[in-house]
């Protein structure tokens, strides 16, 4: 029988190096996966724009953060960025609301089908990732200020005891709750106000919802502005999380979409859910517990591998074998979502 | 203006803009610019009989291409008989345990009721083997890895010719679309976008890290030719005499025989790569056209005829008892397997596999500009699109670069702002691909050769 | 006198024309029902009514209005209410929030006309928590009404109400449609039970391919001879 301040060491690595991450990690995916998601209830078309949309939105805070930082503006701890954030989601809404106007809107009105809609969104993903890569390039950039740490992983060695620490990062308390934050906020506005209910409605039986009055131009137009907000919160706060860098931001297209898929896709729920199932199976699966069951098991018996699943180089592995799961068993997603 | 003449003035002007950049910069590009077109017409091809013929949308031709370019490897690249050594038996036995589990896995779905007991079954047996797999696996790709790993470190390939790999290449990227086929096919139009995305990513990742394989991206180089090396061709006498022939009256004019003989070594060299690359140009060009003329067959053939209904109307197509996807999943296999061959082609005329290459824009979403641009639903209108936009993008980015040292004339040398747009003119092109794109899905959603609509 | 009345009502959906020159109409405080056999053009002559396909020829007049130019929102807005035959309730939503949907348009007033919806369907007021996808299939129909009557419509088109529902539940449908109308409303049906939508009706077209064939009030049609021969079974 281990004995307890092992079996608290074994948790509180278990709790560094996959919970923690596996919590902001998911909070990302889901505030990205709850654009696509509703994009898809409303507009229902897969949009293959979202990860450069994000990076769009991730990319404008950048700037404006460097230019507050160069004007010597700072929020103190917390990471400059923050302040940069309302420009941002006001630059995003103006560039989705461009292409909606000037792109989308010929294809609704003629009521193409969804598969040609996502076509269209790959050329605005081409577009997108253009501007952003002409803008400030395919490099990685970080704007990452304030302080790291909350708790320092040393500090909490001390004050515990124990061998292993818990480092707890700043842009991890902020991801979390900013998405708590985020995700009230949206639920609140989707069960509670008019609009919001004449959302769910028109995603629920569109007829029927321009039978009972509701206008179709002005429920696009909100979606839209949705997603841009949560397209730049996620990618500004995975900037933060990790750096920023254009490429990374449409890799998270596949686990994005997974999670909306996991989920049920259309599902508010669902997207945030399959956000953390996805971010936890990844970094589950992907950690390498050799120190984890050296605290554990008895002595002499310590793997002497590295217990690794799989290497962190598959990860995306993980949401798409999620994602073919989910599509062979339950392919309405969790919350049951919408299937034709 | 009737189909035909369209036609033949959009590959009129395709040969135009080919033959001025021959005269205008170097046959040597043109000739670059055209094999790459030749191969991009294939992949164009493969993406329309999917999107075309059937309106599927593979958002994973990057992998299929990447899948054909392993096979490259496989094939044509000598066995390291050390690896297989030191590896071979574990790496055996690995194969076997994944035949085992996949066999036992089929008896118990076939013999057991489905049930939370079949599910507990499937997922211990599952859990078993991939222990089991770890235990022979692992040690295996150490041991192969180990064996020289600045030269080989992989098991090498068959050392077969590259060109049967063109046919294998077809067969693995079949194999593995019918896979993903299988899993997405029958559900939204666009849960298979999403899984080819997803398939895409994963392909590479392992190509990318399974050094035993295809030495992942330490890349394989030298990959043997089907066609001769310019270093034979500049020692062989009868392609020496074959270019005096050609350039008699250019070496007439010459009299001093030490700046004849100059002057002939000097066009033996530029000759002999030129030769290179118009070999490879008949190859694809053979290619090209057989797979062309499948297409067509294929598509004015019933089954062409019942994929376009399908895609016309699903829904009447299924109510008159048509299997809607299984006939997906065929024009899904068959067009993903016209990708692999493109991606073995490639990678012959590259010479070299280089997974690191293989990124979504380039290899994913600009063939399906291609086919768009060209004319989805029409071959030769997927085969001009190939041309043209393979065309564009490369001529786009000196193009872009132009126009930015226009514009930035004027700001001083060294200004910021102007260094910054001269670096970034490249990504202007990814721009106007989009760009292209849009315009054409809005004002001319047929594409340059739209698909003819028979009214029978 | 009519409150909504379609007058020599000729059109279809594009292609050949589905009425002709047919005229149907219902006033306050009764039931018009609409039947006749398959493909006659019930759905479209109430359709045509609602806006929702162009006339060639006729009008759709309205409170003494031309509302032939009005689309189907605009009508709606005017107090003309219509429930669909299939997809007339928001299923992922709950049946209160459906009711809400059907005030939409309206600025105030809203909790008080769900007490009288709540009041005229009872069970709708036991689950107004619950997700209308998960009621039976009576039960869905009563909130799609109820929805349609969120409006305090002047006119209520129902198009096949008892499709698919039971015999029990059918009686108990009209029992309550015959409350609908009690409160002053227009109601205009179109109906497959043709008996029992004829012992409700106070007024009935019989329409045969896009024309009216019979026309009279419900009991007199139940007593036609050739109407009972024809349409009713014997």
């Amino acid at each position: 029988m281990p004995e307890t301040t092992d079996i608290l060491n074994a948790l509180v690595l278990f709790g560094n190096f996959v919970f923690m991450p596996a919590l902001s990690y998911g909070s990302q995916l889901a505030l990205g996966a709850l654009g696509v998601t509703l994009l898809f209830g409303i507009l229902r078309f897969a949009n293959f724009a979202h990860g450069d949309t994000m990076a769009f939105g991730a990319m404008v805070a950048v700037l404006v953060t460097w230019w507050l930082q160069s004007l010597g503006v700072s929020l103190g701890p917390l990471p400059t960025a923050l302040l940069a954030l309302p420009v941002a989601i006001l630059a995003t809404s103006l560039l989705v609301l461009l292409f909606d106007k000037y792109v989308y809107r010929y294809y609704r009105k003629q009521k193409s089908p969804p598969v040609m809609l996502a076509i269209v969104s790959v050329g605005v993903m081409f577009m997108t990732n253009a501007i952003v890569r002409f803008i400030i390039g395919p490099d990685d950039q970080r704007f990452s200020d304030g302080q790291k740490f909350l708790v320092r992983a040393r500090d909490f060695k001390e004050a515990t005891g124990l061998n292993e620490g818990i480092a707890i990062k700043t842009s991890s308390v902020i991801t979390i709750v900013v998405t708590v934050v985020v995700v009230v906020a949206l639920f609140w506005f989707l069960n509670r106000s008019k609009t919001g209910k004449a959302m769910r409605a028109f995603s629920d039986n569109e007829d029927l919802a321009l039978l009972s009055g509701v206008n179709p131009d002005r429920i696009v137009l909100i979606t839209w502005l949705i997603t841009a907000a949560l397209a730049t919160i996620a990618g500004v706060l995975y900037g933060l999380d990790k750096s920023f860098k254009p490429f990374t931001y449409f890799q998270m297209l596949l686990p994005i979409f997974a999670a909306a898929i996991v989920g049920g896709i259309g599902q508010p729920v669902g997207a945030i859910l399959g956000g953390y199932i996805i971010a936890f199976s990844e970094l589950a699966v992907t950690y390498a517990y050799k120190k984890f069951f050296r605290y554990l098991l008895p002595e002499g018996s310590e793997p002497d591998s590295l217990v690794q699943l799989l290497s962190t180089d598959y990860k995306f592995a993980v949401s798409f074998i999620i994602l073919v799961v989910v599509l062979l068993v339950r392919p309405t997603g969790i919350v049951k979502g919408k299937v034709i | 203006m009737n189909h035909g003449l369209r036609a033949t003035l959009a590959f009129t002007f395709m040969a135009a803009m080919l033959l001025a950049v021959g005269f205008g910069q170097s046959w040597n590009l043109a000739l670059a610019i055209l094999n790459l077109c030749l191969i991009s017409a294939v992949m164009s091809l493969g993406v329309n009989i999917q999107w075309g013929y059937a309106g599927l949308f593979n958002a994973g031709v990057m992998a299929f291409t990447a899948l054909g370019g392993l096979a490259a490897v496989l094939i044509s690249v000598a066995p390291v008989p050390e690896a297989w050594a030191a590896g071979g038996l574990n790496m055996g036995l690995a194969v076997l345990i994944i035949a085992a589990t996949v066999a036992l896995i089929y008896v118990l779905r076939k013999s057991l009721p489905g049930g939370a007991l079949r599910k507990l079954i499937t997922a211990i047996i599952v859990i078993a083997s991939l222990y089991l797999l770890r235990k022979f696996y692992s040690p295996g790709v150490e041991a192969i890895e180990a064996v020289n790993p600045a030269k080989t470190g992989y098991l090498g390939g068959l050392g077969m010719p590259i060109v049967l790999a063109w046919l294998i290449g077809g067969l693995f990227a079949a194999a593995v679309a019918w896979i993903i086929g299988k899993v997405s096919l029958g559900l939204r139009a666009d849960y298979l976008a999403i899984a080819t995305l997803g398939i895409s990513e994963i392909v590479i990742a392992i190509i990318k890290n399974e050094d035993w394989l295809a030495r992942g991206v330490k890349n394989v180089s030298g990959l043997k030719r089907p066609v001769p090396y310019e270093y034979n061709l500049q020692n062989s006498q009868w392609f020496i005499d074959l270019v005096e022939k050609i350039s008699a009256s250019k070496l007439a004019a010459l009299t001093d025989p030490a700046a004849k003989q100059a002057a002939l070594q000097q066009l033996v060299i530029e000759s002999s790569s030129i030769f290179v690359k118009l070999s490879y140009s008949v190859l694809f060009t053979v290619v090209l056209l057989i797979i062309l003329w499948f297409c067509t067959r294929a598509l004015n053939s019933p089954w062409g005829r019942m994929m376009r209904a399908i895609r016309d109307n699903e829904e009447a197509a299924n109510a008159m008892g048509k299997d809607v996807t299984g006939r997906h999943l065929q024009v899904f296999v068959l067009g993903c397997a016209v990708l692999g061959i493109a991606g073995a082609m490639l990678t012959t005329l590259d010479g070299q596999f280089t997974p690191a290459s293989y990124q979504p824009l380039r290899y994913t979403f600009l063939i399906w500009v291609m086919v768009i641009v060209g004319g989805s639903g029409n071959n030769l209108g997927a085969v001009l699109g190939g041309f043209l936009i393979w065309f564009t993008w490369i001529e786009a980015e000196p193009a872009s670069l132009f126009l930015m040292e226009l514009i930035t004339a004027p700001m001083a040398e060294g200004n910021a702002i102007r260094e910054h747009l001269l670096e970034s003119a490249p990504h202007l092109r990814l721009f106007l691909m989009g760009l292209v794109l849009l315009l054409v899905l809005r004002f001319s959603p047929g594409g340059l050769l739209p698909e003819r609509v028979r009214h029978v | 006198m009519t409150i909504l009345v379609g007058e020599n009502m000729t059109g279809g959906y594009g292609g050949a024309d589905i009425l002709h020159s047919c005229t149907v109409g219902v006033d306050r405080g009764e039931i018009a029902v609409i039947v006749g056999p398959n493909g006659a053009g019930k759905s479209t002559a109430m359709k045509a009514m609602l806006g929702m396909l162009q006339l060639r020829e006729g009008r759709v007049v309205y409170n003494d209005k031309d509302i032939t130019q009005l689309t189907p929102q605009d009508r709606v807005a005017e107090g003309i209410a219509f429930v669909p035959q299939t997809n007339n309730i928001f299923t992922t939503m709950t049946v209160e929030e459906n009711l809400q949907m059907g005030g939409y348009l309206r600025d105030s007033g809203i909790d008080q006309t769900i007490q009288q919806i709540y009041e005229l369907f009872p069970i709708l007021a036991e689950k107004r928590r619950q997700a209308a996808g998960e009621l039976s299939g009576g039960q869905r129909q009563q909130v799609a009404v109820g929805r349609a009557m969120m409006t305090e419509p002047a006119v209520l088109m129902l198009d096949e109400p008892t499709a698919g529902v039971s015999p029990i539940v059918m009686d108990e449908l009209f029992d309550r449609i015959i409350e609908v109308k009690r409160t002053g409303v227009a109601v205009l049906m179109v109906e497959q039970n043709a008996r029992q939508a004829l012992n409700i009706a106070d007024k009935a077209y019989v329409l045969v391919t896009g024309e009216n064939r019979h026309t009279g009030t419900g009991s007199e049609l139940l007593a036609d001879a050739e109407v009972r021969k024809s349409f009713l079974g014997g």
